[in-house]
């Protein structure tokens, strides 16, 4: 058993310290990068790593380091909207349909179980369709096809703690409904919120990142990991560098993300134990 | 068993009719004329008003929709607004690249997850388990993308051991069709391989620590026997759920893929259509995809009662 808890502890750490170190990098993006990370010079054009440029440059001059701290900064911006939008838009639903139960209920749970039914990329694609490939587009078209998760287990989290003799109390103390399901309600929904928060970060790291890929994400010259990666591919053997560099950010960030994941489910989530 | 058969052909019709209406709602939704969206740009004011009348644009909106869906009901998905061609043959012939990619992915992922994550379970907190973990953990966070671009550059460009670009059909030459395919294939099942690798061990060792496991090693049986004839079948359900759900998101998210290896699938299709502006094309994607996410879970859910016969039960 202590080889299991110490693995645990070796991996939240390993997610911790990745996380972390992406979340300080795209922090200071915001403030700083070594060069403009939009910055065209057509002379440095496909340099290799180099004191000067620490990650080459691109197709275009661009500091290759600077644009994957910019891309850090707008792909980390972006899941951190999308996910607070589903999170909110979805806890929100989830807590009325839970705690008001009956046909609002039934007939919500119905629409939530439809869009479950669809890949999430593929909802996320439609919604682009109709609201178009930008910046805060992709928060709302990635924000709506991951809400209705949020929804599900917010739901059937109010169902078992209403049954709780806590709640009758607050009831019969005279508390509102709302006061209880403010109070007393969501408090005890947040742990399994915030496990699935963390994985939904991955995903929609990914999600971005996939779309920009196929130019429906943020659209160039912003610089995101995805549409860098798919900028990569027609130089792919003569500047290897420039697929590495994205590639090597996301999954980082992924791998971060699903460390700590884990963890906040053995930490958070009784279920599973 | 029929009863529970019946019970979840019927739960897929509101799904079926909720797909239907958010596929017609979406070119309704799209800011502008869904004639002149329909049409494209340069178009003449008359034939205009006849394409207006023609999808019943007239008329009020349920009665349009009850129009729509029995022509989709009759396969009639419109025609693509960039050749004229009729979309449902479209979506069919694409669709053989993508399913073919997708399917043999999945089964070969399966092949190494079950292996896998059996083993793991077995091996719980030792070495071989974590490192099965870690190396599963790690598939799981590269994108597909990205480790087919890898694969791309190391097996087509530096090795020349595969072609880098185009597609052959496998009707025309299996074995040059599937030199395309190669690449594609791996990629996704080595990626999967570490989700479902992990929803695997997770099963097995919820399922080793049943009463029914101890009986069974406790009256004898050999650890191949507990293993294959105890453990496996039972943990082996959450993960065909799983695959389920995998199929259908691999069908929805492959169009990076196909743009990674420039594979003319159903993927590829939506995106360039949601690119040209092709609505009856785009429409017709979703529709299709939906389709057969629907279809493979349903067909999921009824394999379901013969790993664990509890499920018909309820």
């Amino acid at each position: 058993m202590s080889a299991s808890r110490h693995r645990w502890h070796f991996n939240a750490v390993v997610g911790y310290s990745l996380v972390g170190a992406i979340a300080l990098i795209a922090a200071v993006a915001v403030f700083w990068t070594p060069y403009d990370p939009l910055h065209l010079s057509v002379r440095n054009k496909l340099q290799a790593p180099s004191l000067v440029h620490w990650l080459g440059t691109d197709e275009l001059g661009r500091d290759v380091a600077s644009r994957a701290m910019a891309g850090a900064a707008t792909s980390c911006w972006v899941a951190l909207l999308t996910v607070l939008f589903a999170v909110t838009s979805g806890t929100v639903i989830g807590l009325l349909a839970g705690f008001i139960r009956g046909w609002t209920d039934r007939i919500v749970m119905a629409f939530n179980d439809t869009l479950l039914a669809f890949p999430g990329i593929l909802l996320a694609l439609a919604i682009m369709v109709i609201i178009g490939a930008n910046q805060y587009g992709i928060i709302i078209a990635l924000g709506l096809a991951y809400a209705p998760m949020v929804v599900r287990v917010v739901r059937g989290s109010v169902l078992s703690i209403r049954e709780k003799e806590y709640i009758e109390a607050s009831v019969m103390i005279g508390n509102s409904p709302v006061v209880t399901m403010l109070r007393h309600v969501l408090p005890n929904c947040v742990a399994p919120i915030a496990v699935l928060a963390t994985s939904m970060f991955g995903w929609v790291i990914l999600s971005e990142s996939a779309l920009s890929f196929l130019g429906l994400g943020v659209p160039p010259p912003a610089p995101t990991w995805g549409n860098m990666l798919s900028g990569s591919r027609s130089h792919i053997q003569s500047a290897v560098w420039l697929g590495l560099v994205p590639g090597v950010c996301i999954s980082l960030t992924l791998l971060g993300v699903n460390l700590l994941g884990d963890h906040l489910r053995d930490r958070l989530d009784p279920r599973i134990h | 068993m029929i009863r529970y058969i019946i019970r979840r052909l019927l739960m897929t019709l509101p799904t079926l009719f909720l797909v239907g209406v958010s596929v017609f709602a979406l070119i309704r939704l799209i800011p502008g004329d869904p004639a002149q969206l329909m049409l494209g740009d340069s178009v003449d004011p008359g034939e205009l008003v006849e394409v207006r009348r023609q999808m019943g644009l007239d008329q009020p909106i349920h009665i349009q929709f009850f129009e729509w869906a029995s022509k989709v009901l009759q396969g009639d998905l419109g025609v693509s607004l960039s050749d004229g061609q009729a979309v449902l043959p479209l979506l069919v012939e694409r669709f053989q690249v993508s399913g073919v990619v997708v399917l043999i992915a999945v089964m070969a992922a399966l092949m190494i997850a079950v292996p896998a994550g059996l083993f793991a379970a077995h091996k719980q907190n030792r070495a071989a388990d974590i490192s099965i973990v870690a190396l599963s953990t790690v598939l799981l966070s590269i994108p597909s993308f990205w480790l087919g671009l890898i694969l791309l550059l190391t097996f087509g460009l530096a090795l020349g051991w595969l072609p880098v670009v185009g597609y052959v059909p496998l009707s025309t030459s299996f074995l040059i069709g599937m030199s395309f395919l190669v690449l594609p294939i791996a990629t996704l099942a080595v990626i999967e391989a570490g989700v479902l690798t992990r929803m695997m061990r997770a099963s097995a060792i919820e399922v080793q620590r049943l009463e029914y496991v101890t009986h069974a090693r406790a009256k004898g049986a050999s650890e191949w026997r507990v293993l294959t004839r105890h453990i496996l079948p039972n943990a082996f359900a959450p993960t065909l759920t799983l695959v389920g759900l995998i199929l259908g998101n691999l069908l929805g998210g492959i169009a990076v893929l196909e743009t990674v290896f420039t594979l003319p699938g159903l993927g590829r299709l939506l995106v360039d259509a949601i690119f040209a502006r092709d609505y009856p094309v785009v429409q017709g994607c979703l529709l299709f995809t939906a389709l057969i996410y629907v279809l493979v879970n349903l067909l999921v859910d009824l394999c379901y009662p013969l790993l664990d016969p509890r499920v018909t039960a309820e």
